[in-house]
């Protein structure tokens, strides 16, 4: 499978990058590791006429030490985000989280931001940020501003994210020693999840989010409103799809994955508890 | 940040379509070729440099049959641009061999018999080169994992394991 002709640009900053994208509108995309969008583009379900390379920004490659929160740079690769010694410190859940995005080829190439921009409700990461209360940091002709990741998510593949605007960090807080745990149910290694869980809690606290039920990933306050009311994990499980619209496919019906969702969230409590 | 950037270079071929210049190191020798910008890197591979020890399998980045190093690491090939390797290195299987003596892990899956039809091969072999640069000393499940992107589409997994392992042993 061969994508439908483009015009290929290099970009060497994102201030160029951006003023290229906006020269061809909607026609023209970002192209970081490729990951999502190259197989998208060989499947000819998307087409874009133009597109900018990113790979070169090398200065958006980066995990830091924020004070309160840990920035990471948006072309960071799946495999530093995994091996990443800074977030397995601080943020445990989410180096973990990218060790189950795809494969170690997928993860030598995709990168967080380009995995986030993609808005895929049936990613790893995009769910585990919102988990974690995360802010994403974009960048557009105008400037730049910062987007909670419970905002940025706005349908399925789509998200607040202008035509000329680039996702350039993401910034964590610290999880300053909350249990976790992540549940990713697949029926072959390398796959996406059919049901995927991330969550926290630090007593009553708690941050639970959904891969794959619905047309964005799903941040499940039922069952943190249910943890800060004394419930507990089974019931609070419970609530696991109340804020869910899981479609029916190939892997699950719709009951199915309200089932999935709701034994997942209880181990994935079980083990942040 | 500015970064120095190499800019390709645009033209058009005979045929009037529009080409990107690439330059690649591959095997360990510098190689230009004018490319559509649409151009997987397998296809460069196999067809603008003559490699064709490198598969398709799927063509969907999920069998790992098309795995090279890129600078020196495993990645699907089908699901890279040959432009957006313009300036970087490429290991393929062809270049593994030094002075017609294979490579350690090629050797352990001759000598383990870590193949059935072989097609999968050669990108089992890249992988588990890789797999090994990362983790030296892994342990059968650590393998099982760490090769999670290549299928074997006769099942012959075990024998893969064993090689790999036997590789990381120095045997």
């Amino acid at each position: 499978m061969i994508p439908a002709a483009f015009d290929y640009k290099r970009a060497s900053s994102a201030a160029e990058a951006i003023a290229l994208v906006g020269e061809y509108g909607d026609e023209a995309k970002f192209l970081a590791g490729g990951h999502s969008l190259l197989p998208l583009m060989k499947l000819r379900l998307a087409q874009p006429s133009v597109l900018v390379d990113i790979g070169r920004l090398t200065d958006l490659s980066y995990i830091r030490d924020a004070g309160d929160h840990i920035a990471i740079g948006a072309l960071t690769r799946h495999m530093d985000v995994e091996k990443s010694a800074v977030l397995a410190e601080h943020v445990p859940l989410l180096a973990h989280a990218a060790s189950h995005v795809g494969d170690p080829q997928v993860r030598h190439r995709g990168t967080i931001g380009g995995s986030i921009a993609h808005a895929d409700p049936a990613s790893d990461l995009p769910a585990t940020t919102l988990a974690l209360g995360a802010t994403y940091v974009v960048e557009g002709p105008n400037g730049t501003r910062e987007i909670a990741a419970g905002d940025f998510y706005q349908g399925f593949l789509q998200s607040a994210l202008a035509a000329d605007e680039m996702l350039t960090e993401i910034r964590v807080p610290k999880m300053n020693g909350a249990g976790w745990g992540f549940q990713k149910f697949n029926r072959r290694a390398q796959d996406w999840a059919i049901v995927g869980v991330a969550a926290w809690r630090r007593g009553s606290e708690s941050g639970v989010a959904l891969v794959n039920m619905g047309s964005t990933p799903i941040l499940a306050s039922s069952v943190s409103a249910a943890i800060a009311g004394g419930a507990s994990i089974a019931d609070a499980a419970a609530a696991a799809a109340a804020e869910a619209d899981p479609q029916a496919d190939l892997n699950a019906s719709v009951e199915y994955r309200t089932h999935l969702a709701q034994v997942l969230v209880r181990r994935a409590l079980e083990s942040a508890s | 940040m500015r970064h120095d950037v190499r800019r390709p270079q645009r033209s058009y071929d005979n045929l009037g379509v529009f080409t990107v210049e690439v330059t690649v190191t591959v095997n360990g020798a510098e190689q230009t070729h004018d490319v559509e910008p649409r151009t997987l890197l397998v296809h460069y591979v196999r067809e603008q440099c003559g490699l064709t020890g490198t598969n398709i399998g799927c063509d969907t980045s999920s069998c790992g049959a098309c795995t090279l190093h890129l600078n020196g690491e495993a990645v699907k090939s089908c699901t890279v641009l040959a432009a957006q390797v313009d300036g970087q290195s490429l290991t393929t299987i062809e270049g593994l061999a030094q002075n017609g003596e294979m490579h350690p892990m090629q050797k352990s899956f001759m000598e383990n018999h870590g193949l059935q039809c072989g097609y999968c091969t050669p990108g089992m072999v890249m992988a588990s080169i890789s797999l090994l640069d990362e983790n030296p000393n892994p342990s059968e499940q650590d393998v099982r994992i760490g090769l999670e992107g290549n299928l074997c589409r006769c099942t012959g997994y075990h024998n893969i394991v064993k090689a790999v392992l036997a590789c990381a042993a120095g045997n």
